[in-house]
């Protein structure tokens, strides 16, 4: 049943400065509130829990793509459409172009943002193991000031980030490292279009002479947080992507991931499908 | 429970016309427009972003109005369905869906035509693909999709004029 509309209060900051003043002064009372997309599904299920918004969908500081020679800069709130439609990326991040556009539909990816997407926290959106698999950076900002940190291990358990309660996701940075990289993303979901992930893989190599000189993969879906698969990862360091090493490989997999029943899929088949998707990612490096 | 700020006076441009409204801030845009507004042409399905029915036009931006809270629509442009036909001429996508039985029962229809017209000013000629990724967020129980994609594929020609 839908949670009863008149209790809730949406407030629109006139800029960052305000919104972060408003968080800052009563910590925890007031919540982001971007595209919707996910809180207003909770909305509807009668679960959205918190009271108070801050809509900061159309402040201009948390928008835009901004390419520097080293690095490409996201806005939190840049959504999946423009993600799509950004040219560096589709040529330098193809990972995260995939993820966006295996996102929902059309509308969802006009209002969907990479900021919400990163704060949503579910272990199970689409753009994090992209993220992961390209080492992404995300700024952290509050009235007290901003500091960068690895995307990698923001999430530290179901839902819990490194995010107290002044502070707000602002851009997301990614370094112009892994252009020459073999990358893979596989998303799969019951259908094709506008369905959540049973499993999702990110998966990027840089290869030489044959080998994997540096690896990074990562999944959605199998754990309760986004996860990179750090120990495969060292394991295939170094090695042909040869059948054995690919045996081993979805072996060590197996042993990194902790996927579990629910409404979408069940444990057994996540790992299998896991697996599957690593050995097709090793696979396409051995060609 | 806290008490929420009451209801809030929005200012936006709804098919062209500027209106006001008053809602609670996150009363949802599809509420608002069938029953402040009263243009019901826009449908409610699932209310959770997932079958299309509720589809309008904001900003020139296809979105789901069940997931739009009346607070973000402060200053926007929206298009809804009773705003696609120019006067009494339909556009040529309507037109298409009559003529080629793309609607049946007619609750997705509104979602549908709004994606339809939307594709069609983002990709003029669409390809394939194109048409059904464009309609792609879009659910219907009655036509089996092959009429409706029939009907923008019949539109393609047609909707320069309308344009
Ligand atoms: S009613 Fe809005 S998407 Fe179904
Ligand atoms: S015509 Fe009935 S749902 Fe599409």
């Amino acid at each position: 049943m839908r949670s009863h509309v008149p209790s809730y209060e949406i407030e629109t900051p006139k800029d960052l400065g305000a919104a972060l003043d408003r968080m800052a002064n009563e910590p925890g009372a007031w919540k982001p509130f971007a595209g919707g997309t996910d809180l207003m599904v909770l909305l509807e299920a009668g679960k959205l829990v918190e009271r108070r918004f801050l809509n900061i969908w159309k402040l201009p500081e948390l928008k835009g793509i901004e390419i520097t020679s080293s690095h490409v800069i996201l806005g939190a709130l840049t959504t999946y459409t423009e993600v799509r439609s950004s040219e560096v990326l589709a040529r330098e991040f193809p990972l995260l172009c995939r993820a966006a556009s295996e996102t929902g539909s059309v509308a969802t990816q006009n209002r969907g943002t990479l900021g919400g997407n990163i704060a949503n926290a579910s272990p199970a959106a689409d753009s994090p193991p992209a993220l992961l698999a390209y080492d992404a950076e995300v700024e952290i900002v509050s009235s007290r000031g901003n500091r960068w940190k690895a995307y990698s291990g923001f999430h530290v358990g179901y839902k819990a980030m490194d995010l107290v309660a002044d502070e707000l996701i602002n851009r997301i940075r990614l370094l112009r490292s892994k252009r020459d990289w073999k990358q893979h993303y596989r998303k799969v979901g019951t259908r094709r279009a506008q369905a959540v992930s049973k499993v999702c893989f990110a998966g990027a190599a840089r290869m030489q002479q044959g080998r994997i000189a540096d690896v990074r993969i990562a999944l959605g879906s199998i754990a309760p947080i986004v996860l990179r698969a750090t120990e495969t990862e060292k394991m295939l360091t170094g090695e042909k992507p040869s059948p054995a090493v690919r045996q081993a490989a979805q072996e060590m997999l197996a042993r990194e991931i902790t996927p579990i029943d629910d409404i979408r899929s069940t444990a057994r088949y996540r790992q299998r499908v896991a697996q599957n998707l690593l050995v097709e990612f090793l696979e396409m490096l051995a060609t | 429970m806290p008490e929420g700020s009451g209801k809030i006076q929005v200012r936006c441009t709804v098919n062209n016309k500027a209106v006001t409204f008053e809602a609670y801030p996150m009363a949802r845009l599809l509420d608002a427009l069938r029953e402040e507004l009263r243009l019901t042409g826009t449908k409610e399905g699932c209310g959770e972003g997932e079958c299309g029915a509720c589809t309008v036009e904001m900003d020139g931006a296809l979105v789901n109005s069940c997931l739009v809270p009346a607070a973000q629509v402060e200053a926007t442009k929206i298009l809804t369905i009773e705003g696609v036909a120019s006067g009494e001429r339909l556009h040529a996508v309507q037109q298409a869906f009559i003529t080629n039985g793309g609607a049946q029962c007619g609750i997705c229809t509104p979602g549908m035509i709004l994606a339809a017209v939307n594709l069609l000013r983002r990709f003029p000629e669409p390809t394939e693909v194109q048409i059904r990724e464009g309609l792609s967020g879009n659910l219907c129980r009655c036509t089996g999709y092959t009429k409706i994609f029939e009907s923008v594929v019949a539109a393609c020609g047609e909707s320069e004029r309308d344009a």
